[in-house]
């Protein structure tokens, strides 16, 4: 059971959150993206051993989305950031 | 039987003589006393067989005193009961009623013991080798009938679960020494300190040994510590609680069980979240597997004097003791002292350190050294051993009692599960806690420490330490002095080599002869050995048996244990009951149901609840003498005929607004928002990314900048988080606020052709003529008096208004509206009824006609899609599977047959395969004909053509229909 912090609300239990997947995916242009790009795009995602970015949305709190850094082997939340920040640097 | 309590000492133990209690084991009439386990309670009683083997139905007795006891299962209570509780966890009470499971009529005459004579046609594995010959079919229903332990109990299970989540700085597993050493440093710096114990008393192996701590005996020192965690204001102290989980960022789940106490709760879970967790665990007695070691009579030297010094019970008159290690020869002089005799100690090892055995000399009992138990004799439980010294020579010794020691297990479950790794110690032969992953520390015995002074200092500056990392200044002096016992000392020995099955796990009945078996068969993997087998897999989960399977294996394949490895530790250390984990949430507080406005209304007047999407909604109401097909029919004809009143209150809706609201709104629906006028209403369809439908309803433009978005009132969670999700993750430039104000409005829906009738003579202040109002406009204004936000706006055909009222004035209105409705014969309409309505129209019902597949060329909305700009899906629908020719369309199916084609019905091709399904389907009362909607396959260009349904073996036919057989030219809507 993780135990997040919640940018706005502070150290909160998992059961709180949803899992929203990986974060910083860049939307293609509908008219410019080719069917092979808009696929990798709505379908592919990474699967890393190590620090993975990805979304939370405290849906039983303040129902704000926000980005945090997760090492998925140790469970170990390495950096919270909110959503428009760049990607910090981590080491796990 | 009663009072005959032939194996209790005349004085002695933690018991209290003065408090008789009386129970039943297996129809049989007991009396124990106060502070006895059931286990203590049946062997002051002379019980010896208490349990019967899994596989074999081999007769068996205790054979632990605590959580590690494999034997003897029972189930308590009668229909209500409980199963598969160890009798040695079971806190003896008055009238308690017990049976040992997995034997019939009773363990010490099971029908099934037969099996024993089966033993080398079921060798480990047999159960794998029954699917590939002869066949699986034939074995299997005799496996079925084998398979599991107790009974389900009949009754609807009347105990009492509960759970609880806590917080805390120190978190102190285990309160033996190295606990209570810890829990005092840390509960006298004012942290928060929760302290767990599984035992009903504090102590741990203090309630048994013979330590000395300040002065003071064991139980003495514990009563002293207990009086000190009480006067920290932040310690608690839980006893009879059991910590059976290590998650996550250290979340420990602790089980606490209060059975038969007569108390409000007879199990809690708690969810502790610790900054810090001492785990001072103890360690676990391990066997040494021997012919004929699971004979009755055959028990760990730790429970032996656990149940002497603990329960003033006596485990056997004349004792044996089997051992690789020091720890035994403390039981001989505890036994002697009980007024028991020790005939001989067979050690395993060719040297016995020199002052253990002088005192054993005196009691007359012989010492062998280098030897071994070869053998054991009994029917009914064990009479006489057989011991083999080195020299291989071999000679019999009468006894009724064994106390076999392989050596100690440190308690590493909460430290594997917390994400630990182990390391093997060749000198202690045992695993004990390497890297640490956690915030967590091992001490004393959990740790492999088994010195009564270093496991106190260890838990003292474990406490004060972790007091120290959150922030807290320990008081407490460290516990000054302690007796010694011998040091702790052992040569590793597992097993005895010899004819005859030496089992392993005695649970399941797994030997050394099945593991060399799985070796020769390859399943070498200790995780391989475990599955093949089923070693460590009963509900002891191989408490007594994992650690000598494992380095048995590791013998037989040339591996030292490190090698070998252990199995994975899981979640829970001991079993929890699964209604634990529900806790109070059954029955109706399983999930909170929510209930409509004017809820009160419709149950009072004859409304049928039933369950959609969360909400409690009236199915239908029901008239004397009627049935719900009935009741459906009524209420359609109503609607149809006169004037029907449906409460659509859960019907999604969300305010969205800013000076990009359109903008927004253009990019989430697939048509356009933008160009809708304030005062005007539109229909729309909001896609998945993939393309996929998942939404509609109506919008209508309250002004300039703000818009009232209508979901589907199963959407209307899903599309205020879906807005949201956009906002603030892609489109986060937009100035755009999306409020969900679903349950601060009442949707009360008047449909009918005296629709319009009814809500003059209800009052409005809104001019309600055709051309002041028309279809698919919005108003706001006044309704009997009451704020009102007004949709005209149809689900079923007829000439229909959607009413929007403060919630809290929602059932006035309904009641204003069936009073001024009666003179045009109003009544209320249920789901069942607004349901077929749309069905006859052909309105397609997001989720119910349409899938996760669903696009919107696919329900004939290709022409209304966006054409400039972008929109959530948009790019999707220009795959070439979203362009195939042969994609399921939405159309209308018209019964052949006359027959209702049933939902779920498959449209069949020539050869048999599935062109498509129907989605929706009721008999129509104002068409006197059966309708029905599906999928299927190119469907709008087959319009006519005449088609099988198949289902569950039934055969229909039907003709495809443009959907909407009823008013297809919408007249009725346009008046």
């Amino acid at each position: 059971m993780l135990l997040i912090e919640c940018p706005w609300c502070g150290p909160r239990d998992e059961i709180e959150f949803q899992c929203g997947g990986q974060s910083h995916i860049t939307r293609p242009e509908f008219d410019k993206a080719g069917d092979a790009e808009w696929a990798g795009y709505l379908y592919f995602r990474i699967n890393p051993k190590g620090v993975h970015y990805e979304r939370w949305l405290h849906a039983a709190g303040c129902r704000q989305w926000f980005n945090l850094a997760r090492h998925t082997v140790t469970h170990r939340i390495l950096a919270v950031y909110r959503i428009g920040e760049p990607k910090p640097d981590v080491t796990a | 039987m009663t009072g005959k309590q032939s194996c209790r000492l005349p004085s002695g133990g933690m018991i209290d003589r003065s408090r008789p209690l009386h129970f039943q084991f297996d129809g049989r009439d007991f009396e124990g006393h106060a502070g006895d386990t059931l286990a203590s309670a049946l062997l002051a009683n002379g019980v010896k067989v208490a349990g019967r083997s899994f596989k074999y139905h081999r007769p068996r007795g205790l054979f632990g005193a605590g959580v590690d006891e494999p034997n003897v299962l029972v189930q308590l209570g009668g229909d209500t009961g409980t199963t598969n509780l160890r009798a040695t966890e079971i806190e003896l009470f008055e009238g308690l009623k017990a049976r040992a499971v997995n034997c019939w009529p009773n363990a010490r005459f099971d029908v099934n013991a037969v099996n024993g004579l089966l033993t080398r046609f079921l060798p480990a594995g047999f159960y794998y080798k029954t699917f590939l010959w002869p066949s699986w079919k034939l074995f299997e229903p005799i496996i079925r009938r084998a398979a599991g332990l107790g009974w389900v109990p009949e009754r609807c299970d009347t105990t009492e679960y509960d759970t609880r989540y806590a917080h805390c700085d120190v978190l102190v597993v285990g309160s033996g020494p190295a606990g209570l050493a810890a829990a005092r440093a840390a509960g006298s710096s004012g942290a928060r300190v929760i302290l767990c114990e599984q035992d009903a008393l504090l102590g741990g192996s203090l309630l048994y040994t013979d330590a000395e701590i300040d002065g003071l005996a064991g139980p003495a020192w514990v009563e002293r510590v207990q009086g000190e965690l009480e006067s920290y204001g932040e310690t608690q102290v839980l006893t009879r609680t059991a910590a059976v989980g290590y998650f996550d960022h250290n979340t420990v789940v602790l089980h606490e069980k209060r059975l038969g106490r007569n108390e409000s709760v007879d199990h809690r879970l708690w969810e502790v979240r610790a900054k810090r967790v001492v785990l001072a665990c103890g360690s676990l007695e391990r066997p040494i597997a021997f012919a004929g070691n699971d004979r009755p009579g055959v028990m760990l030297t730790s429970a032996v004097r656990q149940y002497v010094r603990r329960f003033g019970v006596l485990a056997g008159k004349r004792a044996v003791i089997f051992t690789n290690n020091n720890s035994a020869y403390e039981l001989a002089k505890v036994l002697t002292a009980a007024g028991g005799i020790v005939s001989a100690i067979v050690d395993t090892r060719k040297t016995v350190p020199g002052g253990l055995a002088d005192f054993v000399r005196t009691t007359g009992a012989e010492i062998f050294q280098g030897a071994a138990i070869a053998g054991t004799r009994g029917r009914h439980g064990l009479t006489q051993v057989t011991v083999r010294d080195g020299t291989g020579s071999t000679c019999r010794i009468a006894a009724d009692l064994l106390a076999v020691s392989g050596g100690e297990n440190p308690n590493v479950q909460m430290f594997c599960q917390s994400g630990g790794k182990l390391i093997y110690d060749e000198v202690l032969a045992h695993f004990r806690p390497g890297t640490t992953v956690q915030a967590e520390v091992s001490v004393g015995a959990a740790n492999g420490t088994f010195d009564p002074a270093t496991t106190l200092r260890e838990g003292h500056d474990a406490g004060a330490n972790a007091a120290v990392l959150t922030g807290f200044e320990p008081q407490a002096r460290a516990p000054a002095g302690c007796t010694q016992d011998p040091a702790y000392a052992i040569e590793a020995c597992w097993h005895v080599p010899g004819k005859g099955k030496a089992f392993v796990d005695f649970q399941n009945d797994v030997a050394v002869s099945d593991i060399a078996l799985a070796q020769r068969e390859n399943f070498q993997s200790v995780e391989h050995l475990k599955r093949y087998t089923t070693l460590g897999m009963g509900t002891d989960q191989g408490k007594t048996s994992n650690v000598v399977g494992l380095a048995v294996m590791g013998e037989l394949t040339g591996r030292s244990p490190q090698k070998a490895g252990t199995t994975t530790f899981r979640f829970p250390y001991t079993p929890v009951p699964l209604a634990a984990f529900a806790g109070r949430a059954r029955g109706t507080l399983y999930r909170p149901l929510r209930q409509m406005p004017a809820h009160d209304w419709h149950a009072a007047n004859g409304a049928v609840f039933e369950e959609y999407g969360g909400w409690r909604r009236p199915a239908h109401y029901l008239r004397p003498g009627e049935n719900a097909a009935k009741a459906e029919q009524r209420e359609a004809i109503i609607v149809r005929e006169r004037v029907g009143l449906f409460e659509a209150s859960p019907l999604g809706k969300i305010e969205v607004k800013g000076p990009d609201a359109a903008g927004f709104l253009d990019r989430i629906y697939a048509n356009t928002m933008s160009t809708l006028k304030v005062g005007n209403a539109r229909y729309g369809l909001m896609l998945s990314e993939q393309g996929a439908i998942i939404d509609d309803g109506i919008a209508a433009r309250l002004a300039e900048d703000c818009f009232l978005v209508g979901t589907t009132s199963g959407g209307a969670g899903r599309i205020a988080q879906w807005l949201e999700e956009w906002l603030q993750c892609e489109w986060i430039e937009l100035d755009v606020v999306a409020a969900p104000v679903t349950t601060a409005w009442g949707t009360i829906t008047l449909a009918g052709p005296r629709a319009r009738d009814v809500l003059n003579a209800v009052g409005t202040d809104i001019p309600l003529a055709a051309s002041e109002f028309p279809h698919m406009s919005f108003r706001v204004g006044t309704v009997a008096g009451i704020p009102a936000r007004v949709f005209r706006v149809s689900f079923t055909g007829e000439l229909s208004f959607e009413v929007n009222v403060p919630a809290s004035r929602t059932q006035e209105l309904w009641q204003a509206m069936m009073h001024a409705g009666r003179v045009f014969d109003i009544e209320p309409v249920g789901v069942d009824a607004w349901m077929l309505l749309r069905t006859e129209k052909g309105y397609m019902h997001i989720g119910v006609d349409t899938d996760g597949t669903t696009l919107p060329g696919d329900v004939g909305w290709g022409h209304v899609l966006k054409r400039g700009g972008d929109f959530v899906g948009r790019r999707s629908l220009s795959r070439p599977d979203a362009k195939r020719g042969d994609r399921l369309q939405f159309v209308g199916l018209e019964s052949v047959s006359g027959s209702a084609l049933p939902i779920g019905a498959h449209i069949l091709t020539k050869d048999g395969a599935s062109d498509g399904y129907v989605t929706s389907s009721g008999y129509s009362p104002a068409l006197k004909q059966s309708v029905a909607l599906g999928m299927v396959r190119a469907g709008r260009a087959r319009l006519g053509e005449e088609i099988a349904l198949a289902f569950q073996g039934d055969r229909h036919k039907a003709r495809i229909v443009t959907p909407g057989a009823y008013d297809p030219e919408g007249k009725r809507l346009n008046v």
